[in-house]
């Protein structure tokens, strides 16, 4: 394969790492910001991410037989999803976090792990009450199309992507899109607002924050129902992405979201838009490593197949904590005694 | 099973003597099981025997007798009594009644197999603090060392190498001993030589370490090339004597793959740990997976062989077990024996000067350091200690269900043995095996009854049959446990002391914030303008 076809077709991969990338960071959000606030695993934030893509699945099954914008639908869809997912997260945190706020860590971890088994089992009997198992995702026609290539307004953009040899479709487009609207939203939430300040004051210290006046039990519902909703959004973007989710769709996202969020650095929210995004690339590209054994003219690697394609994030992972054990972006704290 | 009175490992008066209630409800429940697992009889007690024959009848009546033990432990009473509880069910009702119904020595083979995990376990996160999500690995390094070479696979990677023998063998085999032993020696020589470590000499022994795995890769492919002649003969793998060769083997490669885990990863805490080793857990599992040559992937490798220990065999016919049950009767002691035997270690490792160290290193690792705690190399040995029970248990794993699939070794079977080692109380020895008796009994006899007896009745729809919600029931115990005890079922002391040293300023940040702020900031909390509003009234009012 000479370069000229090359060329185009790595900077797809790539490209489609992005995408996919987006999908993780806006995962690890959710891991990361419990993380930051109670420094606790939340395991059970899969089963928060899935529960979106479920409600998202339904909102797009109710109005595929409606006329409405396709753009409208979504919107619908990514409200309810953020809606329940953000409820079902605070809950959680009420129920099974809260109680053992001062136990020792590995407690609420355990709870936690309990949670996400205890959702997943309650998601497929909801579904499965109705007959389904694998939601296969009902999108808009339009979604499915290749971005700009019949809207003469933008059909010269369309012209420079295909020249460079980018090929994205429209729903590849929205999930970028609106990941960064999410992204910047979070970001003016948390550095720009007030209560974003107090929710960042609580992380750093619980304690001190409740002697300044912030109700440190409320901020850290707070982060709950904000971690929840951007797991809505992710449950119904990677459903977006994806096509297809069921009840036990959440570990592998779920996975390698936490990985990318350890990997930027856990508690650091760019860390962890950072991590998602890398291993989203990393991923995409041990995806397709077929490519490098046909310019090696070599058979051998085509044996790799995509369940490498985590071990590739692991590795990743550990060479990057090996050199750097706070993570890419993650700071690393100098302890006292 | 019960968990016993909460009060009762922090007692301070003596408790009641109940040797005579002991023996009865020993003899009781012994009774029941003996009748509940013999068919013949239950097919003559007419009414009785169906009920006894309740899938969820069984359980419990399993369960009770298990209890046994636990009460055994936990009640005062005689000496005779309770080596009579102890070593009686043990050794003489629990084989009787698996002589009838061979699902019952399974059950107790694989009790006792997760008993030994979580003990290894309880080393790790327990004693040492090291939070490690992928100890299932250790167990599947166990298991595919002998899984592979005592069944079929081994014949196959022969041939395979008979084929492909790549350079001349008895050069390779030379080169690699060359090799194995130069780096070896010139690890060893670094060591000694280089007292307090400098760049040059990291990456001389770093470089070492590779060329000595080199030179083991080159020795291996080399034996295996030599060898490949044999592969006709070695049709159903090596012989079954081996087991005891391979035993020591898989403790070994288990330790080692431990240390060259922990190696790189010892630098990181908590929740990096976590995440790495369930990272490395992984590893394993998708190695499993896609190194066919080896381990079949997915088919998984079937079958493997036991021991073959004739003497035993005669014993057990004697005893009237059939032919196909001796291998089973033979884990089932082979395992009660290393149970007994990782007690044994795991009791003195606790007293030991190691232990100490881990449990040091636990509580503030800062301070042990301080305190000229080695850090490395006692996390070392923890994962090393840890990850070698798992090895052996992984054998035996494989021995037991004559066939391993990477699908038995993944992250929920980890997670598994974990809540084993928190439900039944961290770093408290009798609480891991009581927390892994309780979960394997409920995720292998109790839920699965509670499911096989209810599949019939027409106003449970299928979906929320029991026996399909077991992760959900497993969550909520997981979820209950956790919030009303928990420092476990029986807690260790010293845990106990600190969980509920601070319980009275738990109590005040949880109940006396939130009413009094709801009423302050009613519904706005939302809005960036209310934390001043706050402030200022609070500021107002100290003043």
């Amino acid at each position: 394969m000479d370069l000229a076809t090359l060329l185009p077709f790595i900077v797809n991969v790539i490209v489609g790492g992005l995408v996919l990338g987006f999908v993780y960071a806006i995962i690890a959000l959710g891991y990361t910001m419990v993380y930051g606030v109670l420094q606790l695993i939340n395991f059970a934030h899969s089963e928060v991410f899935v529960t979106g893509a479920i409600v998202g699945y339904e909102v797009f099954r109710v109005l595929a037989p409606n006329p409405m914008n396709g753009y409208l639908k979504l919107l619908l869809a990514l409200l309810a999803a953020m809606t329940v997912s953000g409820v079902l997260n605070v809950l959680i945190e009420r129920l099974a976090y809260r109680p053992l706020r001062n136990a020792p860590r590995l407690v609420p971890l355990i709870t936690a792990i309990g949670v996400s088994l205890i959702l997943q089992d309650v998601l497929r009997v909801i579904e499965g009450f109705q007959g389904r198992f694998d939601l296969t995702y009902i999108l808009p026609e339009s979604f499915g199309t290749r971005f700009c290539a019949a809207q003469s307004s933008c059909a010269a953009l369309g012209n420079v992507l295909r020249t460079i040899g980018i090929d994205l479709q429209v729903k590849d487009v929205i999930l970028i899109v609106v990941a960064l609207l999410s992204l910047g939203g979070l970001n003016y939430l948390v550095n720009r607002t007030r209560l974003g300040k107090a929710i960042r004051a609580v992380a750093q210290d619980r304690v001190t924050a409740g002697l300044m006046g912030i109700d440190a039990d409320r901020m850290i519902s707070m982060t709950f129902l904000i971690g929840g909703a951007l797991g809505g959004i992710s449950g119904v973007l990677f459903g977006l992405k994806v096509g297809t989710v069921n009840a036990y769709s959440g570990f592998d996202p779920g996975i390698v979201a936490f990985t990318a969020a350890v990997l930027g650095g856990i508690g650091s929210i760019p860390g962890a838009v950072l991590g998602g995004l890398v291993l989203g690339v990393i991923q995409n590209l041990i995806g397709v490593t077929n490519i490098f054994g046909q310019i090696l003219g070599s058979a051998n690697l085509q044996a790799i197949d995509a369940s490498y394609q985590r071990i590739g994030a692991f590795l990743v992972l550990v060479l990057i904590l090996i050199f750097k054990p706070t993570g890419l972006l993650g700071k690393s704290n100098v302890e006292k005694v | 099973m019960t968990a016993g009175n909460p009060t009762l490992p922090r007692r301070a008066a003596p408790a009641p003597d109940r040797t005579w209630m002991l023996v009865l409800i020993f003899l009781v429940t012994s009774a029941l099981l003996l009748v509940s697992h013999n068919n013949d009889l239950l097919g003559n007690l007419g009414g009785l025997g169906t009920v006894l024959h309740n899938p969820i009848v069984e359980a419990v009546v399993v369960s009770l007798f298990l209890a046994n033990v636990l009460f055994a432990y936990l009640w005062r009473a005689a000496p005779w009594a309770k080596a009579l509880v102890g070593l009686g069910s043990l050794l003489l009702v629990l084989p009787w009644a698996g002589q009838e119904d061979t699902s019952l020595l399974d059950l107790s083979i694989q009790i006792m197999i997760f008993a030994a995990l979580a003990l290894g376990l309880n080393i790790v996160v327990g004693l040492a603090g090291l939070l490690d999500l992928g100890y299932v690995a250790f167990f599947a390094v166990g298991a595919y060392t002998w899984g592979i070479f005592a069944s079929p696979r081994f014949s196959e990677v022969l041939r395979y190498y008979g084929q492909n023998p790549g350079a001349t063998n008895a050069g390779t085999l030379a080169l690699g001993l060359f090799l194995t032993a130069v780096t070896a020696a010139s690890m060893i020589a670094i060591r000694r030589r280089v007292a307090r470590p400098t760049r040059a000499s990291t990456w001389s022994f770093a470089l070492a370490s590779l060329g000595l795995v080199v030179g083991l890769i080159l020795t291996g492919r080399a034996l295996l090339v030599l060898n490949a002649f044999r592969a006709q003969g070695l049709a159903t793998g090596l012989d079954a004597n081996f087991f005891w060769l391979f035993l020591a083997l898989s403790v070994l490669a288990a330790a080692v793959v431990g240390v060259l885990i922990g190696l790189p990863v010892l630098r990181l805490k908590g929740d990096y740990l976590a995440i790495i080793t369930l990272g490395l857990g992984e590893v394993i599992r998708v190695l499993a997976n896609n190194l066919g040559l080896y381990t079949a992937g997915s088919q998984g490798i079937t079958p493997i062989k036991s021991a073959a220990v004739p003497w035993f065999d005669r014993l057990a016919g004697a005893l009237g077990f059939q032919p196909d049950q001796y291998y089973l009767l033979f884990l089932y002691v082979v395992v009660l024996v290393m149970i007994a035997l990782i007690l044994t270690v795991n009791i003195r490792l606790d007293r030991s000067r190691i232990g100490r160290a881990w449990i040091a290193i636990r509580d503030d690792e800062v301070a042990a350091q301080a305190m000229g705690v080695p850090l490395v190399q006692t996390k070392l040995i923890a994962f090393a200690t840890g990850a070698s029970f798992a090895g052996a248990m992984g054998m035996i794993f494989a021995a037991k269900q004559t066939f391993i699939s990477p699908e038995s070794f993944n992250l929920f079977q980890s997670i598994g043995v974990l809540s084993m080692v928190i439900l039944g109380g961290m770093g408290s020895f009798p609480g891991v095996i009581l927390g892994a008796a309780v979960v394997t009994l409920l995720n292998l006899r109790i839920l699965p009854g509670l499911g096989e007896a209810t599949a019939n009745i027409p106003w449970i729809p299928q979906q929320v049959n029991p026996g399909q919600l077991q992760r959900l029931v497993f969550g909520v115990i997981l979820v209950a446990s956790m919030l009303l005890r928990p420092e476990g079922l029986l807690p260790n002391r010293r845990r106990t002391l600190e969980l509920h040293q601070d319980e009275d300023q738990e109590d005040d940040s949880v109940l006396g914030h939130g009413p009094a702020l709801t009423a302050a900031g009613g519904s706005d909390v939302y809005s960036p303008g209310l934390a001043p509003e706050k402030e200022d009234e609070r500021a107002g009012g100290v003043q």
